[in-house]
């Protein structure tokens, strides 16, 4: 940029772009990008619920009430996948869009057409994925992880699950490059990679992440497709073929996209932590060696979600023992947030709330990660609701309570308002409180031997099944209060001034004003 | 909605408003099942030495959060330290929870070496896995040669709501696999068409039975009884409707067992040269019908729409027999729509298919010109 020309004329030029629905189809700008990311995420957050919501009514006492078995398994089917591959996933790249520009202190990403395609090949791709269920026999009902030789015998709905989920991949392996391409090229002078904020650096570990894996997945659904359509066995024993190898090809990919989605959300707990504290954070760099620790040992851990198939002894030891290893660089983080809050000066305004309710709740699902590790263990309890436990507490009480602790946290650079305090405290105290009594009772029910994906159980589990319909429900409702805070704030409230928090360092509260400019930075600002 | 609903609401709100009140329940349930194999029982012991090691770790950690959390807040005037980094510490975090995991490695190491021995077994059961119901054969062993096919006897009519839900509702099934006690018994898995999941809480056996390939496992009860499981891995549409029964008898009781088993094969094998007249076929059809085509073609024969085709007025069972035999003894696939998958029912005897055919040709206002079909044409077709 040449510091030549005029500021003011130099704005104007910049800040002109087409109004109403063309601004959002046509926009090259990070942060249309970023709402566009985000309020997509949101839909399809509630599709997915709303999908939840469904097989649990289906659930709430014994027999057959509501739907047959086969819209059943489409229920849970769809349910994992729209909330992975629609809701969280989009969610943290709209994050990304959002926030990596400004945390570095660069004008925008570096691809910015690359950035408007990576976004709208999403509705497209969620359009094939929700349509399936208006095809002959219905959408995918093998489960999200389509394991192979049941997702052959699907009908054409599982073709258009397979297209969606190459286009979503596209668009993840778009918006990788644009963000490593971005942080690597586009910081200001000064920010060295040891200076980047933690949010940037989970944020370019994970963009590695999804450049390595997604393309085992494209490669895994492709083949399902030519084994459905082309006559190849890659997964059928007649033809010379191995079903299981389905299951390695997939958990491949599977194992480190867990990270994909949890990586993220550590960056923004590390970044709400400190602000709250009023301190920094305790370990910066033990942080950004655990977080490349993590994303390392997730390539060597896919097994793990396989140890009834039947391996040899040598191969469960080694997926056994990388596995538990996994807890000492996740340890070093939760560590690292409480000795950051330690003699802090705490103040527990709504992203703190959700961030403080993170590390208690997700380490519960930790815990129970450790837990599902030791493979005789694992014997008793795979496929069963103590895993649904476990991954809803990894993907809920993690993922989403991040998401909704970053949402509160930059909501007011964002809109320019400050959101209603009450409102969220609300949202938070509702959360947590339906979150623990739907999912918590799942550890009992998998323990005592209820299997997932079923749609009907045996009388012993009646009570918990009961109560956990309920509390679903409470959850999902919870959510509109949610809506109901980000649009008030988007329409109004209380003047955010430039650096709405006390403890907020980040470029973007310390050089911009808030709601931040269209572009971010016309030049580039100083780090020491 | 049936008289449960009532029931349901009131636990429900019963336990949202007091969860303490709902624990006391005596039939509430929230462990792993009592273990009767050694397996099983270490496998139980080590989640209970996990559980607390991870709840002390739990309560050590967020202690110290919480702590913070109240007495580190900006309300109470407190000033922020601004400390940070300190190699001591995090050297110290890193190893501690190193050697932690160690500790528990090691426990883990030993139980998983005992279950995979799978040698020298006393008797050596196949088991398949079907879309939905699992089939048996005593391969080696007391009762070596016996087989048969097991699936869900709870009535539909339960299931639907129709009728009050039996004591084992969805756990019981018509033939339960029956075992000596004491004995170990080996067990290799595979299955027919998609990959199911054979497990029984109470043996800590769960094992993928995986079509096209054989896998192996072994349990040895030390308790006689009847103990349930179910199906594991999602197999479709009535993944939730495939149990496991498993009987264990005294030693004399499991020979009497596999005594009568073999009298009743002999004399229920059927006189493969026997010209059978139409009621009789129709009768063993219905049966034969019922046990393994109605899953999918519906007890009404209506089939499920895009899914499974109806056999009502269907060409292949009104039209020429040869042409039914053939699709029963080897299956088709993409015949109805694009990716249906009729599995090869060669498996069963040459009467079962001859009569469920017969059965299909005659049943639901069917008037096949061919009504009959002799289990020696199934046979021939065979070759």
């Amino acid at each position: 940029m040449s510091a030549v020309i005029d500021g003011q004329a130099h704005e104007e030029h910049h800040e002109h772009h087409p109004a109403g629905l063309m601004r959002w189809v046509t926009t090259t700008n990070h942060k249309d990008i970023g709402t566009l990311y985000l309020w997509f995420s949101f839909i399809m957050f509630i599709t997915g619920g709303i999908l939840a919501l469904g097989l649990r009514m289906e659930l709430f006492q014994p027999g057959m009430q509501l739907w047959n078995p086969e819209f059943f398994n489409q229920l849970t089917s769809m349910h994992g996948l729209i909330m992975v591959f629609g809701a969280i996933m989009p969610a943290f790249v709209g994050f990304a869009n959002w926030q990596v520009p400004m945390m570095i202190g660069a004008p925008d990403m570096a691809f910015a057409r690359l950035n408007n395609w990576s976004f709208w090949l999403l509705p497209v791709g969620a359009t094939l994925l929700v349509s399936s269920f208006f095809v002959p026999g219905g959408a995918v009902a093998a489960g999200w992880t389509i394991y192979a030789p049941l997702s052959t015998q699907m009908g054409p709905g599982m073709d258009l699950g397979i297209f969606a989920l190459h286009i979503m991949g596209a668009s993840s392996i778009m918006g990788s490059i644009n963000i490593i391409t971005t942080i690597l090229n586009m910081r200001t002078p000064g920010m060295t990679l040891m200076k980047m904020p933690m949010f940037v650096w989970t944020w370019l570990i994970t963009a590695y992440l999804l450049i390595a894996v997604i393309p085992v997945l494209a490669g895994a659904i492709t083949m399902v497709l030519t084994d459905r359509h082309f006559g190849t066995s890659f997964f059928n024993a007649a033809g010379g073929g191995d079903p299981v190898m389905f299951q390695h090809i997939f958990w491949f990919f599977g194992h480190p996209e867990v990270y994909i989605m949890i990586l993220p959300a550590f960056g923004i707990i590390s970044t709400v932590i400190p602000a709250f504290a009023r301190k920094p954070l305790f370990g910066y760099s033990s942080m950004v060696y655990a977080t490349a620790s993590i994303a390392i040992l997730s390539f060597i851990v896919w097994a793990h979600h396989m140890f009834t198939v039947g391996m040899p002894t040598a191969a469960q030891l080694f997926f056994m023992y990388a596995t538990i290893l996994i807890a000492v660089p996740t340890g070093v983080k939760v560590f690292n947030w409480i000795a950051t809050m330690w003699k802090g000066a705490l103040s527990f305004e709504t992203p703190m709330l959700f961030a403080a309710g993170f590390i208690l709740v997700f380490s519960v699902g930790g815990f129970s990660g450790l837990i599902l590790a030791i493979a005789p263990i694992d014997y008793q309890v795979q496929d069963t609701y103590y895993v649904v436990a476990h991954f809803h507490y990894v993907l809920v009480a993690g993922s989403l309570f991040a998401i909704f602790a970053g949402l509160y946290f930059w909501l007011p650079k964002w809109t320019g308002h400050m959101y209603d305090e009450k409102l969220g405290k609300w949202h938070f105290w509702l959360s947590m409180i339906f979150f623990n009594i739907t999912f918590f009772p799942m550890h009992f029910l998998g323990l005592a031997g209820m299997p997932r994906r079923i749609p009907d159980y045996a009388l012993v589990f009646a009570d918990y099944n009961a109560i956990i319909t309920i509390a679903a429900f409470g959850f999902g409702l919870s959510q509109l209060i949610f809506l109901w805070a980000v649009l008030k704030c988007i329409r109004g409230g209380e003047k955010a001034p430039a650096r709405a928090w006390e403890g907020a360092d980040t470029l973007e509260w310390t050089h911009l004003p808030s709601p931040a400019p269209y572009h971010s930075f016309h030049d580039q600002p100083d780090v020491k | 909605m049936g008289p449960n609903t009532g029931r349901s609401m009131a636990v429900a709100a019963l336990a949202l408003a007091m969860p303490g009140a709902a624990l006391a329940q005596s039939n509430i349930v929230y462990n792993l099942q009592d273990p009767v194999t050694r397996v099983g029982q270490s496998i139980y012991d080590l989640h209970t030495l996990m559980f607390w090691m991870s709840v002390a770790i739990f309560v050590a950690v967020f202690s110290v959060m919480i702590y913070a959390m109240f007495a580190h807040r900006k309300s109470l005037g407190h000033k922020a330290a601004q400390f940070h980094e300190n190699t001591t510490v995090e050297f110290v975090w890193t190893v501690i929870p190193f050697l932690i995991l160690i500790g528990m490695a090691w426990p883990a190491t030993r139980v998983l070496l005992a279950i995979k021995d799978t040698g020298s077994p006393d008797l050596t059961i196949k088991v398949t896995g079907y879309q939905w119901k699992w089939g048996y054969e005593y391969l080696k062993g007391e009762g070596e040669g016996v087989s048969f096919m097991s699936s869900l006897a709870t009535p539909h009519e339960q299931i639907y709501g129709n009728e009050a839900k039996g004591q084992n509702y969805l756990l019981e099934v018509d033939r339960p696999l029956v075992v000596p006690v004491g004995k170990k018994v080996r067990l290799l898995l595979t299955a027919n068409d998609v990959i199911h999941a054979w497990w029984v809480p109470a043996f800590g056996v769960k094992q993928d039975a995986i079509p096209g390939f054989v896998r192996d496992n072994w349990f040895r009860v030390e308790k006689e009884g009847v103990y349930r499981g179910q199906c594991a891995e999602l197999c479709g549409k009535d993944h939730g409707f495939m149990p496991i029964v498993v009987e264990v008898l005294s030693a004399e009781k499991y020979a009497a067992w596999a005594g009568e088993q073999k009298k009743i094969m002999a004399a229920a094998a059927d006189d493969p040269g026997k010209t059978w007249d139409v009621k009789d076929l129709i009768a063993r059809g219905e049966k034969a019908y019922a046990a393994n085509c109605a899953a999918c073609h519906q007890p009404n024969g209506q089939g499920v729409p895009n899914l499974f085709p109806p056999l009502v007025s269907s060409k292949a069972v009104l039209g020429p027999d040869a042409e039914q035999i053939a699709i029963v003894l080897h299956g088709r696939k993409g015949a109805y729509r694009p990716n249906t998958i009729m599995p090869p029912l060669a498996n069963l005897s040459d009467v079962d298919i001859a009569a469920a055919i017969t059965y299909t040709r005659n049943a639901w206002g069917n008037k096949a010109e061919d009504n009959l079909v002799q289990p020696a044409e199934v046979k021939a077709a065979r070759k």
